[in-house]
């Protein structure tokens, strides 16, 4: 079932060949320079590439083929104009040097003119003065954030070693504070879900750089407080960095920028339907207000007087080169095509029906799995396998059970505040009948979770694998073939 | 666009199973001041308006010139069977493989890509890739400081300066000193990083061939570093392992690069696919994902993400790196384009790659005036000397329709009659002929 | 399963003291809650720490715990043993499970340290 393409390798099988124009320079270098055999590629043919991995990629669920209620991913569908104009030759075969020889924006007018566009169009969405585009994942964007801060505190000479972190945050928020040179405090979550305002102003103080949101939070709550968030923050000279994981909940609704946010960052996979590919490629650009447009990342997009685009190099504070180029250009065309189709109109109600959607889900299903925080909740909610886990009956249980019926499973055991967390969040290209179908499977679980706990211990039953040894997997190591 | 598919009764049915009056009432959370009523942006536009603006604008890009563009992203042919394999909704629209159960599609390509990536450096682990060839080489200076528990970095200039502006600006919050080791000649100072190696050093950081097109074997370097304890750290330009001695052999502990060349468009500059490969011993060490293999609870061979005590999710402020995503799609391009070149395909793409530069060299130094140094054996890319300052040709080359390549200045000051050309198998003898003509009758102007 | 005759700390951790030597691991509880062990990364030999220093790191599947030392000391001995088998943590926290021994650390912090009977309350409260 799981032979590899290595496994299906004869040797002397081609798949593409290149033609061979000379021998004539083969001596021309040194023996000592060269490898002395070729790197064991498999030998297959065309046929065989394509029948592997088509046959491969039938053992995957997916957003075209399954319902994916991945809390926290926002697994929206990808419109498939995305994918076409990716492969426009304009862009897709545009040397990213090109744009810097000389007369070289000259060269790339349209690709700087989509660059200084999406940054436009982000900042109105979000609030914020500026927008770069060169992070190239929601993480990567995080550290930018945490640099752009560090930066702004250094010119001022603030002397600040810390930052403030949610308890229910990402995992990555901690993890970026600590490679940009910063002690992570945790602040715990008080009882309306959102973060204990008390144990906020407590930690606040002159060494605090910055804190760290995500709002609505990873509870798919908004807080109401959050305008006395930044506040506070601000009196101590602390920035306050929006983590736009959650963006989805309030196109058009609310923007960072206005509630007191700093810095933002944007999951482009998840709120503007770039593909998530199976784990990336990403991008998450950031978004600045005044104060920190000075500390930019090199190279910026500008627009010249007379409307033609130039990249300016000469940044003296700016924190410096972030990628390589521009950024995951081709990601960020995706997202920009999603931008233009939907407008400005359809952006506030692709939203508006993610909270819809949730809360929909939410009162389906309230009466079966234990809410934590029983009030309207964004694009996500959170419910918890705690009654379930009664008869032994866990979240993780609940998740596998439901990959059977051709649903994906729920985020699990996220945010980690709660216990035996279930992270649903439909998103709004999901049709009421769809979630539907979902509510009635998630409903029929709850019953058999009372009535016939041990047969969730066998679930998955009709997935490719079952469940797998994962302890075996940490302990054995087989990495390569 | 219709993206959300709530008919209006769908709307009222749902309102009414929550309670609620209108969708207003959704956001009341929002404070009250900070409701935002219109986003002062266009309203949508259909599929059709939106492909012809997007058109419009990538006629706007000079992809039209014969390019020698390189220092580190190339021109490579991608075969028709990628695009077909990768747009496939099941790997496109999949969600990073979690469940194992329902992912066993793109775990598997992630450890055939592994295997693949240990074949081609000599190594013995992959991980599942990171962003790009910078921010690669930056993790393993990280991973380098993790293991030796030491802090200081020899970086040999030979290292893409590109990447090395990366690093600066990834490292400068940190507790790292970055010490240069020169290149003379196109090689690395023996002499010099003789001295400079000690036992406070966690790493050396070559790269092979180097920014200036130069190949060397570095095995000797490698055991200079082991006999301090440090870490021998290389970036490589993965076409050149088709025929270049791998690093594996020449005693590399952490391999990285930029996997753009193995199938992946230029885009503009990304995204792309950092690679990363090591020895099994500092795998624990690794940043990003990891794909192995286990059995399921019927006892069939499957594939897991493993080793996740390292990440992020699990370790959060400890953990070996705050990267959170491989990028999937880029390595499944790469891996299809291994597979389907195949062994004896790389060989002959990256033997193609040489004779192309070294016909170049042929036509370039008949140009009076222009000179390929050539001090060290080279790959595909050539530091070239013009009588003149390379950014005063480019305007006439353009208009003669060729991007010749990359004018040294912009990081090399003192180096600006200089200028790098890269040479694929893409480029044919016509092209390179006529490029290195262009060059000749527009030096006669000057 | 909390033996005699150790002393425990609040983070799970159990100190054996014989003839001037520490020895050091984590008690049945740690080892139940991080569920099966895949991996132990131990010090070095001769390395120096001070109390609450991380000295080691004990992997589960889906945890990562550091080990903190309760003490300064200077490492003399690791139990090369669970390299191979990093699941005697799980099967014999308190002998075969053992993490590390040391030396050089002042007997009067044990005093800072909690009783069997203490630990008991720790972990049942």
């Amino acid at each position: 079932m799981s032979v590899l393409i290595f496994e299906k390798s004869q040797p002397g099988r081609r798949g593409i060949t290149f033609s061979n124009s000379s021998d004539q320079y083969k001596t021309r270098i040194d023996k000592r320079f060269l490898r002395e055999e070729p790197p064991a590629l498999p030998e297959v043919s065309e046929l065989d590439v394509i029948r592997h991995y088509t046959s491969l990629s039938q053992k995957n669920f997916s957003i075209d083929t399954n319902f994916y209620p991945l809390g926290s991913c926002t697994m929206k569908y990808n419109p498939r104009l995305n994918e076409k104009v990716a492969s426009l030759e304009g862009f897709a075969n545009l040397h990213p040097l090109m744009a810097q020889l000389q007369y070289g924006g000259q060269l790339t007018q349209g690709a700087l003119r989509l660059i200084h566009e999406i940054e436009q169009y982000l900042c109105e969405i979000c609030g914020m003065k500026a927008f770069t585009m060169q992070p190239m994942a929601g993480a990567h964007g995080e550290l930018t954030g945490l640099l752009l801060i560090r930066a702004y505190h250094e010119d001022k000479g603030n002397q600040k070693t810390k930052i403030l972190i949610p308890d229910a945050a990402h995992g990555t928020n901690p993890a970026s504070a600590a490679i940009a040179g910063y002690d992570c405090i945790t602040i715990p979550t008080g009882e309306n879900g959102c973060m204990d305002m008390e144990a906020y102003e407590a930690a606040l103080g002159p060494d605090v750089a910055g804190v760290m949101l995500t709002c609505p939070n990873t509870v798919g709550l908004f807080n109401p407080n959050i305008d006395k968030v930044t506040e506070l923050a601000h009196k101590h000279d602390a920035l306050v960095y929006y983590d736009g994981a959650n963006m989805n909940a309030i196109m058009g609704r609310a923007r960072p920028g206005d509630l007191g946010f700093d810095v933002i960052h944007i999951n482009l996979h998840k709120t503007f339907s770039t593909p998530h590919g199976g784990g990336g490629p990403g991008g998450g650009p950031v978004g600045v207000s005044e104060k920190l447009i000075p500390y930019l990342p090199i190279s910026q997009v500008e627009k010249r007087k007379d409307g033609t685009f130039t990249l300016n190099y000469d940044c003296p504070k700016s924190i410096g080169y972030l990628s390589a180029f521009y950024g995951n250009f081709m990601v960020n065309l995706r997202a920009y095509t999603f931008m233009l189709r939907l407008g400005g109109n359809g952006m506030k109600r692709a939203s508006d029906m993610a909270v819809l959607n949730a809360n929909y889900v939410r009162a389906k299903l309230a009466d079966k799995y234990n809410l934590m925080y029983p009030r309207i909740c964004m694009h996500e909610v959170v419910f918890d396998a705690s009654k379930q886990a009664e008869n032994g009956v866990h979240a993780l249980d609940i998740a596998k059970a439901l990959l059977d019926k051709g649903l994906h499973a729920p985020t699990m055991y996220f945010p980690l505040v709660i216990k035996e967390a279930l992270m649903i969040e439909p998103t709004e290209s999901e049709s009421k009948q769809t979630i539907d179908e979902f509510i009635e499977a998630m409903r029929e679980l709850a019953d058999i979770a009372e009535t016939d706990p041990d047969w969730f211990k066998e679930t998955p039953r009709t997935t490719r694998v079952s469940r797998v040894d994962e302890v075996a997997a940490a302990k054995n190591m087989d990495l390569a073939y | 666009m219709p993206f959300v598919p709530h008919t209006p009764q769908d709307v009222e049915e749902m309102l009414e199973a929550v309670n609620l009056q209108s969708v207003d009432d959704l956001f009341e959370d929002i404070p009250r001041q900070f409701r935002f009523e219109n986003l002062d942006l266009p309203d949508g536009k259909s599929e059709m308006e939106v492909f012809e603006y997007i058109k419009r604008l990538s006629n706007q890009n000079a992809t039209q010139l014969t390019s020698f563009l390189g220092a580190g992203f190339y021109d490579h042919y991608i075969p028709a069977a990628i695009d077909p394999i990768v747009t496939r909704g099941e790997y496109l629209t999949a969600y990073t493989p979690y469940q194992p159960e329902v992912s066993q599609g793109t775990l598997q390509s992630i450890y055939e890509y592994q295997s693949m990536i240990c074949r081609l450096t000599g190594m013995e682990v992959s991980n599942a890739s990171l962003y790009d060839g910078g921010t690669a080489l930056y993790e393993a200076i990280m991973m380098s400081m993790r293991v030796t528990k030491r802090s200081k970095i020899l970086m040999c200039s030979g290292v893409n300066p590109i990447y090395r502006k990366m690093i600066e600006t990834y490292t400068t919050n940190l507790n790292i000193e970055l010490i240069e080791t020169p290149i003379k000649h196109g090689q690395l100072e023996r002499d010099v990083i003789g001295e400079q190696l000690d036992k406070s050093i966690a790493a050396v950081i070559m790269q092979n061939p180097t920014f200036f097109g130069s190949v060397d074997d570095y095995s000797d370097v490698c055991n200079m570093a082991h006999e301090v304890g440090a870490l021998a750290i290389m970036s490589v330009y993965p076409i050149s392992l088709s025929i270049i001695k791998d690093p594996g052999s020449m005693g590399v502990d952490i391999v990285t690069g930029e996997g753009q060349s193995l199938g992946i468009p230029l885009g503009f500059g990304g995204p792309y696919l950092g690679f990363m490969a090591t020895r099994k011993k500092l795998a624990r060490k690794m940043p990003g994902r990891i794909c192995g293999t286990t059995v399921d609870s019927k006892g069939r061979k499957s594939y897991v993400l493993t080793l996740q005590a390292r990440e992020q999710h699990i370790r959060r402020e400890k953990a070996m790196s705050n990267v959170c995503t491989n990028v999937g799609l880029m390595a499944l391009r790469s891996v299809v384009y291994m597979a389907l070149v195949g062994k004896q395909g790389f060989v002959e793409v990256g033997q193609e790659c040489f004779n192309r530069a070294e016909f170049a060299k042929e036509k370039l130094n008949a140009i009076p005036g222009v000179q390929v140094k050539e001090s060290a054996p080279t790959f595909n890319e050539l530091t070239v000397e013009l009588p003149v300052p390379a950014k005063n040709i480019m305007p006439d080359m353009i208009e003669k329709g060729y991007a010749a390549g990359w004018p040294l200045d912009r990081y090399y000051p003192e180096m600006k009659n200089y200028i790098l050309m890269a040479f694929t198998e893409k480029h044919t003898q016509e092209q390179i002929s006529g490029m290195c003509n262009a060059l000749e009758e527009v030096l006669c102007r000057f | 399963m909390v033996p005699e005759n150790l002393y425990y700390t609040e983070e799970h951790e159990w100190i054996r003291i014989e003839d001037g030597q520490a020895t050091l691991g984590i008690t049945d509880h740690a080892q139940k809650e991080l569920g099966d062990i895949t991996y132990v990364e131990l010090p070095d030999i001769d390395d120096e720490f001070d109390s609450g220093d991380d000295i080691a790191v004990v992997e589960s599947v889906k945890a990562a715990a550091d080990v903190y030392a309760p003490l300064s000391g200077i490492i003399t001995e690791v139990n090369e043993g669970l390299e191979d088998e990093p699941e005697l943590v799980n099967a014999s926290p308190y002998e075969k499970g053992w993490i590390c021994k040391f030396s050089d650390f002042d007997e009067n912090d044990l005093e800072d340290l909690m009783s069997p009977q203490q630990y008991k309350d720790f972990i049942e409260g």
